[in-house]
């Protein structure tokens, strides 16, 4: 039986991303695969080859031009070649921008079964089984999936610890392939975000607010108890994306990671993404009014109350200490 | 420009509370409120958005029952000016792909330059239905779109939204599917007025067994993933939970803030 898993690295810019040793650790987790294999796609990064070699058996590199930059059309075609020729049994993506564009289509191309955005992969009798969550996390569910000679799997970042590096380094094999020009998607490029104002990862103490604002009235109260307390005001994704606060207030997956001495979050749900961008904050405090919140997971100390009444009550409190 | 958005109605869990029943396959779901998914909700501005400033025709699609036209008819309030609704059996127990594979069918026999979705659902974020759309029907796609720009010659142009505020710049040939992010435009608010007016416009009700699909295509068997059984999730809470009232707990949180030295 074919009991090989071939993990999807992830880099950019230069770099692996966190999210590749998490996705390397996971074949570890399956007593039934024999073998990790690596593939690395890009062009000219011997140095990442030998990196990821401290984690798998095989690392597939793929070195070709086409491959410099991230572009699903080219991704797609040369790993639904190699997937072709070397059969694992699981391929493992991370559920990230990356493992979102390539996922869907190596599934349909190879009719192989896929799960998106599992917590935990489990093999059970040779079927797969994995773990999800619905509704923000309230409900979890077991599913299981359709028998296939091979499956697909995304993992979600943070989901499992990173991969410990092997006692001896797996071999590298440099793959040879023929890409076409891609003909229906051109990457053109990438931009950074544009130099911030406020750099909220710089602060010490900071005072957070979710959707439990309400309405972008309320946004200066709680900046002013921001400011009360010698911290500095963010916010989670909704807030952003209604244009209450700019994109560099955003805490979470897809805007800035802090760890601050102190992490004050008001109204804020806690969905993954955000937990993402805070979870190492040394002193989490969170306030919401619903107990379930999976906020109050994260957070050291919790309130389950009306964020506004507490607000007030802290400025109060301050400045009582201030007299 | 044509463009065909998927949309989905989903219960918005913030509010709500969840019980699995007896079988741990069914939820029962209290205190919710049913509305058009978030993500949908700005695929529908965006394209109703190239419609008033290209021409066009927008059309709304979702698989599901007769409670989802609810959905439909906010579409067509805030301008779509069709809607089409997949309905059957068929659909019981499907996963993503079955879903992917009715839109597919129903899809194929429009007229479309574009096809716009959400980039996930709130309730269950495969975040994967309109990518195997695009795959299935083999046209390229974008997902997590945060900007759309077209170019003319039949090309587009769209940011990505990555991981850490990094944008993707990619250009795609069209007709080509994008998922929608949060945040790319801000989704208009529906009339009484739209609503009545809407009321006139077409809905239209398919049934998934006369796209052609067979029988064992949907439902549970057609499915990827088989639902095992639903779990409310153990509390891990960490949180030690001061109580109230607000101004006790506010002069908790000052003395442990003292404690820690982060009050000067």
């Amino acid at each position: 039986m074919r009991t090989e898993a071939l993990v999807i690295a992830e880099h950019r810019l230069g770099a692996l991303r966190d999210i590749t040793y998490e996705l390397l650790n996971l074949p570890r987790q399956l007593p039934d695969v024999s073998a990790t294999l690596c593939a690395l796609l890009g062009f000219n990064i011997d140095d990442l080859a030998k990196e990821l070699a401290n984690y798998a058996d095989e690392v597939l590199y793929l070195n070709s031009e086409h491959l410099k930059y991230f572009n699903s059309e080219a991704y797609n075609e040369a790993l639904t070649n190699l997937i072709k020729e070397r059969k694992p049994r699981l391929v493992v993506l991370g559920h990230t921008s990356m493992g979102m564009e390539l996922a869907p289509s190596l599934a349909v191309k190879l009719n192989m079964p896929l799960a998106t955005d599992c917590l935990d992969v489990k093999s059970i009798e040779g079927r797969l089984k994995v773990a999800r969550q619905f509704y923000g996390g309230k409900v979890m569910a077991d599913m299981v999936l359709r028998e296939a000679e091979g499956y697909i799997v995304t993992l979600r970042p943070g989901a499992i610890g990173p991969a410990k590096p092997r006692q001896t380094p797996g071999k590298i094999t440099k793959v040879d392939i023929a890409l076409s020009e891609p003909k229906a998607k051109r990457t053109v490029g990438y931009i950074e975000p544009p130099p911030t104002e406020v750099d909220i990862t710089r602060s010490n103490i900071i005072v957070s607010v979710g959707r439990g604002i309400k309405d972008a009235k309320n946004i200066p109260t709680v900046e002013e108890l921001a400011k009360m307390m010698g911290g500095v005001l963010a916010c989670s994704r909704p807030i952003v994306d209604k244009g209450w606060l700019p994109k560099d207030r955003q805490v979470g997956s897809s805007g800035k990671t802090v760890k601050p001495k102190l992490y004050l979050a008001l109204g804020i749900s806690g969905a993954f993404q955000h937990i993402m961008g805070m979870k190492d904050s040394e002193l989490i405090i969170a306030v919401n009014k619903d107990p379930n919140a999976p906020i109050f997971n994260v957070a050291h100390y919790g309130i389950v109350d009306d964020l506004f009444k507490v607000v007030e009550a802290l400025k109060e409190q301050l400045r009582k200490l201030k007299v | 420009m044509d463009i065909v958005v998927c949309v989905k109605r989903v219960a918005e869990h913030a509010e709500a509370e969840f019980e699995v029943d007896e079988t741990g396959k069914k939820l029962r779901i209290k205190g919710a409120a049913y509305d058009i998914n978030e993500w949908d909700d700005y695929a529908l501005e965006e394209a109703l958005r190239l419609k008033e400033r290209l021409g066009g025709k927008v059309t709304a699609i979702t698989v599901g029952g007769d409670e989802t036209e609810e959905v439909l008819r906010k579409c067509l309030a805030k301008g779509a000016d069709e809607a089409i609704r997949v309905d059957g059996e068929a659909i019981e127990g499907a996963d993503a792909y079955v879903i992917a594979k009715v839109l597919k069918e129903a899809i194929r026999q429009l007229s479309f330059d574009l096809i716009l979705t959400g980039a996930q659902a709130s309730d269950d974020s495969y975040a994967l239905v309109g990518q195997l759309v695009a795959e299935m029907l083999d046209i390229p796609y974008a997902t997590l779109v945060k900007k759309l720009e077209v170019l003319g010659e039949g090309w587009i142009k769209v940011h990505r939204e990555l991981e850490g505020g990094l944008e993707e710049i990619v250009e795609l040939k069209t007709p080509a599917l994008l998922t929608i992010q949060t945040g790319i435009n801000e989704p208009r608010y529906v009339s009484i007025m739209g609503i009545r007016r809407a009321s006139k416009k077409p809905l239209k009700v398919i049934k998934a067994e006369e796209l052609g699909l067979k029988r064992e295509e949907l439902g549970e068997q057609g499915s990827w993933l088989r639902l095992m059984n639903f779990y409310i999730p153990k509390v891990e809470r960490r949180a030690e939970l001061i109580e109230g009232p607000a101004d006790k707990a506010a002069q908790r949180i000052i003395e442990i803030l003292k404690e820690r030295g982060l009050l000067t």
